[in-house]
């Protein structure tokens, strides 16, 4: 166990060299984009004469030479203050806050249901591998995997929505509702089930995918002929030997994409009026809201190293052979 | 007479349509009694591994399948019990171990976990009673500290430890019959002794049916009771060993047992002649691994202190066992590995002092036959073009090269045609061939052959051996050959070092080396070859040579 707490240290400490770096990156990228902030911002107020863009220049800092607008960023930063949206008149961080919930909730279950679903399909279709059952499932789950997110997503509201009326079509929860307690959380879970779905669909049909050829794979392997030859039944053979090794690719590439789901669900959260993190993005780079795209970019980094150090760990708990080798 | 406790009558096992031959397994009748040990013998494809997987349900089913015949075992057939039934017998009354230690165990699971899946299967045994068991198991096996060990992942262990593993699941529920597949192939020839010693014993203590598959007639002579010799599907003899042995019946079984290496042949002694054409001073080789931000890497000496000396059309023989640093050697006179300190000398110059480009030219002079001939060659290119490759990379027309290279595949025994076909095209025994041709292509003045048949069968080895001999004779080669195999070694070798844990134990000539070990290890190596007591009848043995021409049986 000291290997353990060892290995979660190092790993850490490597993500904290990781994110500033990527701080230090996001900062030059931003900088490295067209357009003038002043300008912009001095648009947005309505006045554009020379001197209230000077002024604002002179405000932001924007005069300044660029490692002192670096040293003055990363400081902010460090304490916690990821800048004011001067678009929007608050600090980056309120509006962080007040999407972020919405973000993960639907990109989190969406990861859980994709997982399990990707999983048990593939295992299935591996089993039944040749089979009507196996070819439809591979059928799904390529049809899943090729068809435009956004225009699955269009697709279920028309047809749950807007033909069935059994969900609603578009938003976090009824506006005016005013619900509270577990009314209000099943009206969210109600807002939430379309939007999901639609996501899920995309990332189950890769894990099964990523599943079935695991398990075939796997499947051939001595160890498991020591199990049958042991006289263990399939169902044991199936779980115990065959799954238990052929999950361990399927963790590797779930990893990689959990990080990218809270900022890759835009398109999502743009076809279901979804207020998260992906919309707030792609406003923010429409207005220019420098601040507000940092901090974005900023959450999602700290999101993909956060999930990275939990797939390591993960991974380290169900492969004996990875705490070895460090 | 009693009952056999298996009974094979007439058993065929179809391949699907497409394969090499319809049978996998043609009309086989045999039996196996109570205590006692049958050999099945065969070369690869013989059917062999195919009778056992059927014996315990593990056909690839359902392209593979028994089309005729009946597996009684004490009296009922195996085949047609209901699949219930037949899991029950599996592990519970007919237990198997398998070729390949380093992979039979699921690398995820605890190894005691794993032996103790087989008693929660067929025994109503507690938790708290299996994992004394499966204790008591790991002790009857021999192995150190059993309850720590029933504790350790698979990776933990050495694949003498993991077989031992591997026997303790299968003796886990006191089987009647314990099928062993090629058990101690994988092995180093000293763990492979241990390993037979323990399932004779265990084999005699329980009065267990042994029925046990090999390649290797040493193995055989060892343990056999009764021996059935396999070719193609087919039984070819069948009989007591002490017939079998010394008075084969079937031309198969004589080329079989004319081509097993018998370490009591050895060259009359080498004339040294001229300067040495490679001599190795004081090589040491440090591996460094794992490591990280944190953590210091481990040091793992491959090799130190290693000297050796090559004269020109002198073979020398590096012996030793997995692990022993004999490839790193070699691949260090090779350059393929840059080692930490010594002087590698090639006719007076030190390959080691040479930058990339100085040491080009002598990449020709020294070329190395590798030990996977399945592995070695690009699948992608044809054949024509993998030994013309390297004096195409050394300036040659391409055309010449072409030529030149049809001439060396003439050379290795292949016919015109080869040079235009693929590697999958061929057999292990042919692409190793390639492999030669593709090394002498550079016209080398020193051959480095890392194992070059050991993947291979017993009657192609000899073929290859002897193709290697002829074109050593023939251009006066220089070879390093090395070798986990000490029959080899001493068929093929002028003078053998032998390497332990990275230092060379030994070095003389083959005779003193065979006639006269000094070291104890060479003589635990000796001692440790199997089939010792064992002589080759007299009208199939040949002379100091090198093995006989055997015909091509593929």
């Amino acid at each position: 166990m000291l290997g353990f707490a060892q290995l979660f240290a190092s790993r850490l400490v490597k993500a904290l060299a990781i994110l500033i770096a990527i701080v230090v990156m996001n900062f030059f990228l931003v900088h490295a984009a067209p357009g003038d902030p002043a300008m912009v911002m001095a648009g947005e107020a309505g006045a554009a004469d020379e001197k209230f863009v000077a002024q604002l220049r002179e405000q932001f800092g924007l005069n300044r030479p660029l490692y002192e607008q670096l040293a003055t960023y990363v400081g902010k930063i460090a304490q916690g203050d990821l800048g004011f949206s001067y678009r929007q008149q608050r600090p980056v961080w309120s509006i962080l806050a007040e999407r972020l919930p919405a973000t993960l909730i639907l990109t989190l279950t969406a990861f859980a249901l994709a997982l399990a679903a990707g999983v048990a399909l593939g295992t299935l279709a591996a089993i039944t591998v040749g089979t009507w059952a196996d070819s439809a499932i591979t059928v799904v789950a390529l049809l899943a995997y090729a068809t435009p997110i956004y225009w699955i997503g269009l697709m279920m509201s028309l047809l749950f929505s807007i033909q069935l009326g059994w969900l609603p079509a578009f938003g976090y929860e009824t506006i005016g509702a005013g619900y509270t307690g577990l009314a209000h959380a099943a009206d969210v879970a109600q807002h939430l089930v379309l939007p999901v779905v639609t996501l899920a669909l995309f990332y189950m049909a890769g894990y099964a995918r990523l599943t079935r050829a695991s398990m075939l794979e796997v499947r051939g392997q001595d160890f498991v002929k020591t199990a049958k030859a042991k006289g263990l039944t399939p169902t044991r053979v199936v779980t115990r030997h065959i799954l238990r090794n052929a999950i361990l690719p399927v963790i590797t590439v779930a990893g990689i994409q959990a990080g990218q789901l809270v900022g890759g669900s835009i398109l999502i959260e743009t076809v279901f009026a979804w207020p998260g993190i992906g919309r707030l993005a792609f406003e923010a780079v429409l207005q220019r809201d420098y601040q507000v795209l940092l901090g974005i970019f900023l959450v999602t980094s700290v999101m993909v190293i956060l999930f990275n150090i939990l797939t390591d760990i993960l991974y380290g708990l169900v492969d004996p052979r990875i705490q070895a080798a460090r | 007479m009693t009952t056999p406790l298996l009974d094979v009558r007439g058993l065929s096992i179809a391949l699907p349509p497409g394969a090499d031959r319809p049978l996998a397994v043609d009309n086989l009748t045999f039996t196996l009694n109570p205590n006692e040990i049958l050999c099945v013998v065969g070369e690869s494809g013989s059917g062999k591994s195919m009778t056992a997987h059927a014996m315990m349900g593990l056909l690839p089913h359902p392209h593979v399948r028994v089309s005729a015949g009946s597996l009684l075992f004490k009296g009922r057939d195996v085949l047609t019990m209901p699949e219930a039934e037949q899991r029950s017998l599996r592990g519970g009354r007919i237990a198997m171990v398998f070729q390949e230690p380093m992979t039979a165990l699921n690398p995820l699971m605890r190894v005691g976990r794993q032996i103790g899946e087989s008693l929660r299967e067929h025994t109503s045994l507690p938790a708290a009673g299996r994992r004394a068991r499966v204790v008591e198991l790991l002790d009857q096996v021999g192995l150190p500290n059993p309850a720590e060990l029933a504790d350790a992942y698979p990776f933990r262990l050495s694949g003498g430890q993991r077989q031992r593993v591997m026997i303790a699941m299968a003796l886990a529920c006191q089987p009647d019959i314990l099928i062993a597949d090629e058990p101690t192939t994988a092995l180093d020839v000293t763990t492979q002794k241990q390993i037979l010693d323990l399932i004779r014993a265990i084999q005699a203590e329980r009065h267990m049916g042994l029925m046990f598959i090999t390649h290797d007639f040493g193995v055989v002579a060892e343990i056999a009771h009764r021996v059935a010799v396999m070719r193609h599907g087919k039984l070819v003899e069948y009989g007591a060993a002490s017939d079998v042995l010394n008075r084969p019946q079937h031309p198969y079984t004589r080329q079989l047992i004319a081509s097993v290496p018998h370490y009591i042949e050895h060259r009359a002694d080498h004339a040294k002649s001229g300067p040495a054409l490679l001599v190795a001073e004081k090589v040491r080789k440090v591996f460094h691994v794992g490591g990280g931000l944190f953590k210091k890497s481990k040091t793992v000496v491959a090799g130190d202190d290693l000297s050796l000396t090559i004269h020109p059309g002198e073979t020398v023989g590096l012996v030793g066992e997995s692990g022993s640093g004999k490839s790193t050697l070699g691949r260090s006179i090779v350059g393929l590995i840059k080692p930490d300190s010594g002087r590698i000398l090639f006719e007076g110059t030190d390959l080691l002092s040479l930058d990339r480009k100085g040491f080009r030219p002598y990449r020709r002079a020294v070329q190395m036959v590798f030990q996977d001939p399945y592995a070695s060659l690009n699948p992608r290119h044809t054949i024509g073009d993998i030994v013309a490759q390297g004096p195409v990379a050394f300036g040659e027309n391409r055309a010449a090269a072409l030529t030149r290279a049809r001439e060396l595949l003439a050379m290795v025994g292949l016919d015109g045609s080869a040079a235009d076909r693929y590697p999958h095209e061929f057999s292990g025994g042919q692409r190793q061939r390639v492999g030669i041709a593709r090394a002498l292509a550079m016209e080398p003045k020193l051959l480095v052959a890392d194992e070059p048949v050991s993947a291979l069968d017993v009657s192609v080895q000899g073929q290859v051996l002897e193709l290697l001999d002829d074109i050593r004779k023939r251009l006066g080669l220089a070879m390093l050959f090395i070798t986990h195999d000490l029959r080899i070694a001493a068929q093929v070798c002028d003078t053998i070092a032998v390497m332990r844990r990275g230092k060379i134990v030994e070095m003389g000539t083959a005779r003193e080396v065979f006639t006269h070990p000094r070291d104890a290890y060479t003589r635990s190596l000796l001692d440790a070859i199997p089939g010792k007591g064992w002589e080759i009848p007299a009208d199939l043995r040949h002379g100091p040579a090198g093995p006989r021409t055997v015909e091509a049986s593929a």
